[in-house]
């Protein structure tokens, strides 16, 4: 167990391209000062229109999705969701 | 189980188009009172669970509450349709979701990745009491059943644009193919929520089992059509070519295309010009 009081807050965006303006089509929440318990289900609308909306709001993006070209034999499938962003608020 | 359930109680073209492109089919409380009301004592009792791909028969024997449920006609012409006669009984499970219950299922798809594009399994929900939005109804995202991903693999998926938190009257029944990915919301309420789950499994090929006689509806078209607003521009075309094919499979017809998407991709002309 830290004895910092710096938490982290995490937000996963889902982009409908690989832009990080592109339109959130999904998202989810973990939140490290356990104030709030974010669940499957629970909300129909984003907290964000686009990925930039959430750099605005002061999210540090640290991570994405590499672009990986489909494997041979598998063009016409669909899997999981490409085009994911990963940020953090330190609080 | 009831051999034919009549040719007016089967699902439509357009309904089963519709099954095809949202990966689920709602019917709103088409199992009358008389059995909803005796629907939670049997399930607070249990539901023996049978043989894993036993016949109805074998599980559900007449005179059982549950075989009065899919023996319903709407219910039984909606089960012939999707799955045709005579199919086993994967699996069935009653769901209970505690009042307060401080938990929500991941996102996930039952049982392993399946990757069958010609056959499917259908699982059969019911929901006996009305279930409203803070009692945690079954979370489902529309168009995801024919993505390949495996089980729990998607539980880092809270929310998606369009998803389904499911809000019913009492006596709703939904069919949802086998892929589509699902689960169940915690339940804020101080109602305790009942689900009961059978899983079918086809034992005939799945072709042209409902009532075809509006195959030709324009309105068939605009169902295979549904665009969510989940999907990503680039993967939503490639949902396009999987419905399609689909579609192939359930009407026999190799040549049926959505688009042109699947047309021009497997355009591959054989014949040879003469050389001059």
């Amino acid at each position: 167990m830290t004895t910092s009081a710096t938490r982290q807050q995490v937000l996963v965006l889902y982009l409908s391209t690989s832009a990080l303006d592109a339109k959130v089509i999904g998202w989810s929440r973990y939140d490290g000062t356990g104030q709030t318990d974010p669940a499957a289900g629970d909300s129909d609308e984003p907290p964000y229109e686009t990925g930039v909306e959430a750099l605005l709001d002061g999210w540090r993006l640290f991570q994405v999705s590499p672009l990986i070209p489909p494997y041979p034999g598998t063009e016409y499938e669909t899997s999981f969701l490409k085009h994911e962003f990963l940020f953090e608020k330190l609080v | 189980m009831t051999d034919h359930p009549g040719e007016k109680h089967l699902l439509t073209s357009v309904q089963m188009a519709h099954f095809v492109s949202h990966g689920a089919l709602r019917m709103d409380g088409v199992v009358p009172d008389s059995l909803n009301e005796r629907a939670i004592a049997v399930f607070d009792a249990g539901v023996p669970r049978g043989r894993d791909g036993a016949a109805v028969d074998e599980v559900f024997p007449v005179g059982s509450f549950v075989r009065e449920l899919i023996d319903l006609p709407e219910v039984a012409g909606a089960i012939y349709s999707l799955v045709g006669p005579s199919p086993l009984i994967d699996h069935h499970a009653v769901h209970i979701r505690r009042a307060r219950n401080g938990e929500a299922q991941p996102l996930h798809a039952d049982a392993i990745i399946d990757t069958r594009d010609d056959a499917f399994d259908v699982q059969l929900m019911y929901y006996p009491q009305d279930v409203t939005l803070d009692m945690g109804g079954t979370l489902s995202v529309p168009g995801s059943h024919l993505r390949r991903t495996n089980e729990t693999d998607t539980g880092r998926y809270q929310n998606l644009r369009g998803q389904t938190r499911l809000v019913c009257p009492a006596g709703t029944v939904q069919f949802l193919h086998h892929g589509i990915w699902h689960g169940g919301r915690r339940n804020d309420s101080d109602i305790t929520r009942y689900m009961f789950k059978i899983r079918f499994n086809p034992t005939v090929r799945q072709r042209l089992l409902w009532n075809t006689e509006d195959l030709n509806d324009p309105a068939v078209l605009e169902e295979l059509r549904t665009h969510f607003p989940w999907y990503e521009n680039a993967s939503g075309r490639i949902e396009y070519v999987n419905r399609t094919r689909l579609w192939r499979a359930l009407t026999g017809d190799p040549a049926f295309d959505l688009d042109y998407w699947t047309t021009r991709v497997d355009n591959r002309p054989q014949r040879v010009l003469p050389t001059v």
